[in-house]
């Protein structure tokens, strides 16, 4: 036990600071609002995170959020296990034929209002697995789509900054 | 015959003489490859079975009115191809999965993708078909065109049979596609008396995307590509072993450097990924320190790879023929401090962990896979070395830059999440000692060898002991420098079969932590 303490005095707060987006950086970043958010959230967005087909490296990405150094939940994101708890949808991958039922069911599930965020290229516009028999291609072809944040997979800085755009100044 | 036979080889013939199957034997890229009639497939199974061969992977190609069925076999030191051709009117060979149940659900998906029956396979369902295409479409044979016939909504998959149980007190819980928390998805069917597992079944391929069909006339660097997201989390081993597979094929050896480089970053994946599983294994038993220890050295980890290489999770840093990237000197010396930094990072927070009795009392004996059922259903990997198998594609089946280097494998036997905690945390210390073995024998000269279109239809196959086990890749080319065929077998095909075992007379709520013991990619398994 007295290692444990002894360790965690050692290693400090790595927690790093990072400042909400303005609309140029988000540009830069490449991260696009499709629909002017009306209602910013203030102080708490719940996350459901659904992957639709992804090749599970934007999931590791998306896990990395909530290590000590990027701690979203200081931010008041959290994930929650269900839909109905939720406020946003963190879609992930091309949307898999064989996931297209279950990922319309969660969006029905998720009261409104609410938002979708595709997260990664594949989610963006298909990536390296576009549209074909088993796959639909971009999570905007299943459902309406509010904010895309590209990359592949995106960095959790980039994540962090376009869940901060969601958030009230 | 040839003198790559090795004794096993030469005893398993002698036994195939014995019983009269004929076979045909030649030597693709230093791999023997025995050719036989479909009818002796399942006698075949059954001499390898007595000979202790593990079963690898089967899969099938079509080409023009012909089915190539193959099946890869393997020892402790080799690996044996097996190939047989079945006419396209008369798609069927006996099941080897009667002999070998690991092979089923490869057969069930040769079946749903090519349409090629194995008479008296043990399991008659469906595995990678859904609902996205019919049942008489098959979507790897050539005329199936790679947009499909889609529905616009493809429904859900409700007609699949699950195995039931039936009796006072026996519950079911479905559990999934989409999990509670940042995973992959997949269907799990628990039979649960009180809080107790009976039995699991697993349905998965719902993140099928394809990729088997979709390699199909890449060029060798589009693969690669493709390859390299197979499984996130595995994107160095992946693309290894395509380029492995493209590079025997088109005949070229790329420069050691090269190779070197390739080592440098696999053991990067494989630390990686270890030090983020080692601390989400002990959060799914409530020890956030552990979690919160092991998540930052990851993420540090992870800000080095970007730093030095260019990519968080290294992806797209093989190319056919080499690598991408280069290691400046001053890049090899901030490497090498890493390494010293982690590993007295290590010695810290291990310690903590196991002197913990809570976390101790949590790991020890979950989640038992017997040495002997791990030996039946021929895992590989951290799953198979932590219930006593001792086997690495590194050290014993071995290439370069392992060839060059002093390979020590981990092997625990008590097969339990303890055991395979600790199997990990060995591995991160032996890749330690690997990659600073790299970094100071790191050899000077090119980074790449230059491509040379390959001979018409010519093949590779490929092993590349990734950070979860043993990946092996098939590669074909067509005649202009074109894949013609593709398959990669990701160690999680063995993963999810030693999963639904594991966790038998398991609590319920002690699943996520033999889950994340395991790790099976969803994605790696579903192609
Ligand atoms: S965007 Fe890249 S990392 Fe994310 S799912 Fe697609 S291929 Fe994988």
């Amino acid at each position: 036990m007295l290692r444990l303490f002894a360790k965690t005095l050692k290693t400090g707060i790595v927690t790093e600071k990072i400042k909400r987006p303005d609309a140029s950086e988000l540009d830069a970043l490449g991260i696009e609002v499709k629909r002017q958010v009306d209602k910013y959230f203030s102080g708490s967005i719940a996350i459901r995170a659904v992957d639709a087909g992804s090749c599970n490296g934007c999931e590791l990405e998306i896990h990395a959020l909530n290590n000590p150094i990027y701690d979203v939940e200081r931010y008041g994101i959290h994930f929650v296990a269900s839909p109905r708890h939720a406020d946003v949808l963190l879609v992930t991958g091309p949307v898999a034929r064989h996931m297209q039922t279950a990922l319309l069911r969660t969006y029905e599930a998720t009261p409104n209002p609410k938002w979708v965020i595709a997260v990664g290229d594949c989610a963006a516009c298909g990536g390296e697995f576009g549209v074909s028999y088993a796959s639909c291609g971009a999570v905007a072809n299943v459902i309406p789509v509010d904010i895309v944040i590209p990359g592949c997979p995106p960095t959790p800085e980039t994540l962090v900054k376009g869940l901060l755009s969601l958030m009230k100044k | 015959m040839s003198e790559v036979h090795s004794n096993w080889q030469l005893a398993l013939q002698l036994a195939l003489e014995a019983e009269v199957i004929p076979h045909n034997s030649t030597v693709v890229n230093n791999l023997a490859r025995w050719t036989i009639s479909a009818d002796d497939w399942l006698r075949f199974a059954t001499i390898a079975q007595q000979h202790h061969l593990r079963w690898v992977a089967g899969w099938a190609e079509q080409r023009e009115d012909t089915f190539v069925v193959n099946a890869c076999f393997a020892s402790q030191t080799g690996y044996l191809w097996l190939q047989t051709e079945l006419h396209i009117e008369k798609p069927q060979l006996p099941s080897q999965a009667t002999i070998y149940p690991v092979a089923s659900r490869s057969e069930r998906h040769t079946q749903d993708m090519f349409g090629i029956h194995f008479v008296d396979r043990p399991d008659s369902r469906k595995w990678t078909r859904h609902c996205a295409w019919k049942k008489h479409d098959y979507p790897l044979r050539k005329d199936f065109p790679l947009q499909g016939m889609p529905e616009v909504i493809t429904p859900a998959n409700m007609d699949y049979q699950f195995v039931k149980a039936r009796g006072a007190g026996v519950y079911e819980v479905p559990v999934g596609p989409i999990h509670a928390g940042i995973i992959e998805p997949g269907h799990f069917r628990f039979q649960a008396v009180g809080e107790t597992i009976l039995n699991l079944e697993e349905r998965l391929a719902y993140v099928h995307k394809g990729i088997e069909k979709l390699a199909e006339g890449r060029t060798p660097e589009k693969l690669v590509r493709l390859a390299g997201r197979i499984s996130g989390d595995s994107t160095v081993a992946h693309s290894w072993a395509a380029c492995r597979a493209m590079e025997q094929a088109a005949g070229i050896t790329i420069p050691e450097r090269a190779a070197f480089i390739r080592g440098i970053l696999c053991e990067r994946e494989r630390i990686a990924n270890h030090l983020g599983d080692i601390g989400a294994i002990c959060n799914d038993v409530g020890f956030a320190f552990a979690q919160m220890q092991f998540s930052r050295l990851r993420e540090q980890w992870q800000r080095n790879s970007a730093s030095v290489f260019g990519h968080r999770l290294l992806m797209d840093r093989l190319i056919p023929g080499g690598v991408k990237v280069d290691l400046s000197v001053a890049d090899c010396t901030l490497l090498t401090q890493e390494l010293k930094v982690l590993r007295k990072e290590l010695d810290e927070t291990i310690p903590a962990l196991d002197l913990n009795s809570s976390l101790e009392d949590r790991l020890f004996t979950t989640g038992y896979l017997s040495p002997s059922t791990a030996a039946t259903y021929g895992v590989v990997g951290y799953v198979a070395r932590a219930s006593g198998q001792d086997f690495d594609v590194r050290r014993d089946v071995s290439y370069a830059p392992y060839n060059q280097l002093n390979i020590k494998v981990a092997v625990e036997e008590q097969g339990d999440v303890a055991s395979r905690v600790w199997v990990r945390i060995k591995e991160v210390f032996a890749s330690i000692k690997l990659l600073s073995q790299m970094l100071t024998q790191l050899p000077e000269g090119e980074l790449v060898t230059a491509w040379q279109k390959p001979k018409e239809y010519s093949e590779g196959l490929a092993m590349v002991e990734g950070w979860r086990g043993e990946i092996m890749t098939y590669v074909r080319f067509s005649s202009d420098d074109k894949i013609s065929r593709f398959y990669a077998r990701d160690p999680s095909h063995f993963g999810f079969l030693a999963l639904e075992k594991i966790v038998l007379n398991n609590i319920v709520p002690d699943f996520p932590v033999c889950n994340k013991s395991v790790n099976p990619s969803y994605s790696g398994n579903d192609l």
